[in-house]
């Protein structure tokens, strides 16, 4: 077999300066991924060319690559006539707040875990791994119970604090600090740094990428959140966007424009963040040596 | 300035540094530790651990959610065995799982093979890969229901401007199946991707060059190089993969209800239906015990063998 290929040899080596001949553009991979790109892409495009549809024409059956006629009436719909936006809103309150204590939750509690050493270690981190199989569905019932007792359902806070600690939140950080040279956390340690000093000023300095993950995998669970808030919020009025949409979609069943663009309300903001985070994301994902 | 115990005896380490376990006395620092640990534990313990406890609770009862329950033993695990429903659901979650990770997986490797190295546009592509798994199994799912609609949908007008056969998507149980697999698919390839790519990215190119040099083709370096140092990742990607396949509710909640006549009805959606829609919580709490015990029971005795066959290695 003729070989014709540095180029290939390399499977994933970042571009090997002064190694080999020059390498040319594979052109056919790119053709290849942009076909793919073009299929992969195809819903969302679709969303867009519903949303924007007149509603008639597509009940009607009458489509096109481009939308028959420009019309704003899905998005006027769901932003006057559903209460889209109070959703978005809803969603964006939870997703914060909650982005904010799970963050410090799981990176104190994945710091602890990688680099601290105490009876019961593994037992924790069995544990709060275990509670990646637990399928939501089965703690509804006495979550809302417990929740009930507390008052707060009908409330953000029936959403936010249940599932505040994320397990997967916790296994990824404490990969990622498994990484980190004990020597550096022996270092500050001997200039006098107590626990939490270390954390703070010398490993959360060191894992940006990792933050950066968290926060934007946590942001993306809690928007994006369906079975609970379905359970724990029953005032329309504080519905967070999936349970909202989800309510339309059944009641409105031919709505589609209006229903494509209420669904592209809540694509948009997750969309845009992990355009801006994807470096710091992959980065992140590598690092905690999860490959 | 500090707080920390560790630090409040200026250690006898003017000599030789000693490492940081001997300067506080080993109970101070578990203390430590488990006060760091506290919010999670207290998080979990509250609100995750003591409902399971509840849930199992209930399962052991005929609770309706209204009135009093009755203990009823294990009559809740004894009544899935004659239930036809049951059984569909564990085996249409069987089978998503049996061909959604596999397919899941050897897409995420292609296109990872293909954006391996710099490639023009790579970022981007990247991108487009990932983007439909960050969006809500809701929205996915109304897309999906939208785009397979067997009246007015776009799958069929394209299926049937190609001279192929249209399939009712809603009325015929299989095509309902398959529309379900298909916007899953969709939805979670772009993490096999991302992982696999990050993997493909970490392996020494000298590895590669040597197999080269002894002569290995482009097909037997994937296949006797590069598939087994992605092991671990696609162990990994496996075992998440099936969690998340057994979890899966959003999409068929919102796309099929289970229907038509149960044809993608899952255990979890089951569950959820027996417990709220029927008002059978302890039926429901049952199945949703069982389905936790499975996955756990499985992904414990995975990791134990992969563990065994790596040590082998």
């Amino acid at each position: 077999m003729s070989a014709p290929a540095p180029v290939r040899a390399r499977i994933g080596g970042p571009a090997q300066r002064g190694r080999g001949p020059r390498r040319r553009t594979p052109v056919g991979r790119v053709v290849l991924l942009a076909a793919l790109s073009l299929v992969w892409l195809f819903p969302l495009y679709w969303m867009l060319v519903t949303a924007l549809s007149p509603r008639e024409d597509l009940a009607a059956g009458r489509v096109g690559v481009l939308p028959t006629a420009l019309d704003g009436g899905g998005f006027s719909r769901a932003l006057t006539q559903f209460p889209v936006l109070q959703w978005a809103a809803n969603s964006a309150a939870i997703a914060v707040v909650a982005v904010a204590i799970t963050v410090v939750v799981d990176v104190t509690a994945g710091y602890v875990l990688a680099k601290h050493r105490f009876p019961g270690r593994s037992v924790v981190f069995f544990l709060i791994i275990a509670t990646l199989m637990i399928p939501v569905q089965v703690l509804l019932v006495p979550q809302f119970d417990l929740v009930n007792d507390l008052g707060w359902i009908n409330s953000y806070w029936a959403v936010i604090i249940p599932r505040s600690a994320e397990a997967f939140g916790v296994f990824l950080a404490r990969q990622y600090f498994l990484s980190l040279p004990d020597e550096l956390l022996e270092a500050a340690q001997l200039d006098g740094a107590g626990q939490l000093r270390t954390l703070w000023s010398v490993v959360l300095p060191l894992s940006r990428p990792l933050v950066a993950v968290l926060l934007v995998m946590t942001f993306m669970y809690r928007w994006n959140e369906f079975a609970w808030p379905l359970v724990a919020l029953r005032d329309p009025a504080l519905y967070t966007l999936p349970v909202g949409l989800s309510f339309l979609q059944s009641q409105y069943t031919t709505d589609y424009p209006a229903l494509m663009a209420g669904a592209l309300v809540s694509v948009l903001p997750v969309l845009v963040l992990f355009g801006i985070a994807q470096r710091q994301f992959v980065a992140g994902i590598a690092r905690s040596g999860l490959k | 300035m500090t707080a920390s115990p560790a630090t409040t005896t200026p250690a006898a380490s003017a000599s030789a540094p000693p490492p940081v376990r001997r300067r506080a006395p080993a109970v101070r620092r578990w203390a430590t530790s488990y006060a760091l640990l506290a919010p999670a534990l207290l998080l979990f313990g509250v609100f995750v651990l003591y409902p399971l406890v509840g849930a199992v609770r209930i399962s052991l009862t005929n609770s309706t959610g209204i009135g009093e329950a009755r203990f009823v033993g294990l009559d809740n695990y004894a009544a899935m065995a004659g239930d036809a429903t049951f059984w569909r659901a564990a085996l249409n979650t069987a089978l998503l799982a049996a061909v959604s990770v596999p397919v899941s997986l050897l897409l995420g490797l292609g296109v990872a093979l293909l954006l391996r190295d710099r490639i023009p546009g790579g970022g981007l592509f990247r991108a487009v890969f990932l983007a439909p798994y960050v969006i809500s199994g809701v929205v996915v799912a109304m897309t999906g229901r939208w785009l397979f609609d067997q009246n007015v949908g776009i799958v069929d007008r394209v299926l049937g401007g190609l001279g192929l056969p249209a399939p009712d998507w809603q009325s015929d149980g299989t095509a309902a199946s398959v529309s379900v697999l298909v916007v899953l698919l969709w939805a979670r390839t772009g993490l096999a991707v991302i992982l696999y790519l990050s993997a493909l990215q970490g392996i020494d190119p000298d590895v590669l060059e040597a197999a080269e040099l002894d002569g290995a083709s482009p097909r037997q370096r994937l296949r006797f190089v590069v598939w087994p140092l992605l092991r671990p990742t696609t162990f990994f990607l496996t075992v998440m993969l099936v969690i998340e396949t057994f979890q899966v509710f959003d999409i068929v909640w919102v796309m099929t209800r289970g229907g038509p006549a149960g044809a993608t009805e899952l255990l979890v959606t089951y569950a959820y239906n027996q417990g709220f829609s029927a008002r059978r919580e302890g039926y429901g709490s049952a199945i949703g015990v069982v389905v936790f015990v499975v996955v756990l029971a499985a992904t414990v005795l995975w990791w134990r063998a992969q563990r065994r066959s790596e040590e082998e290695l």
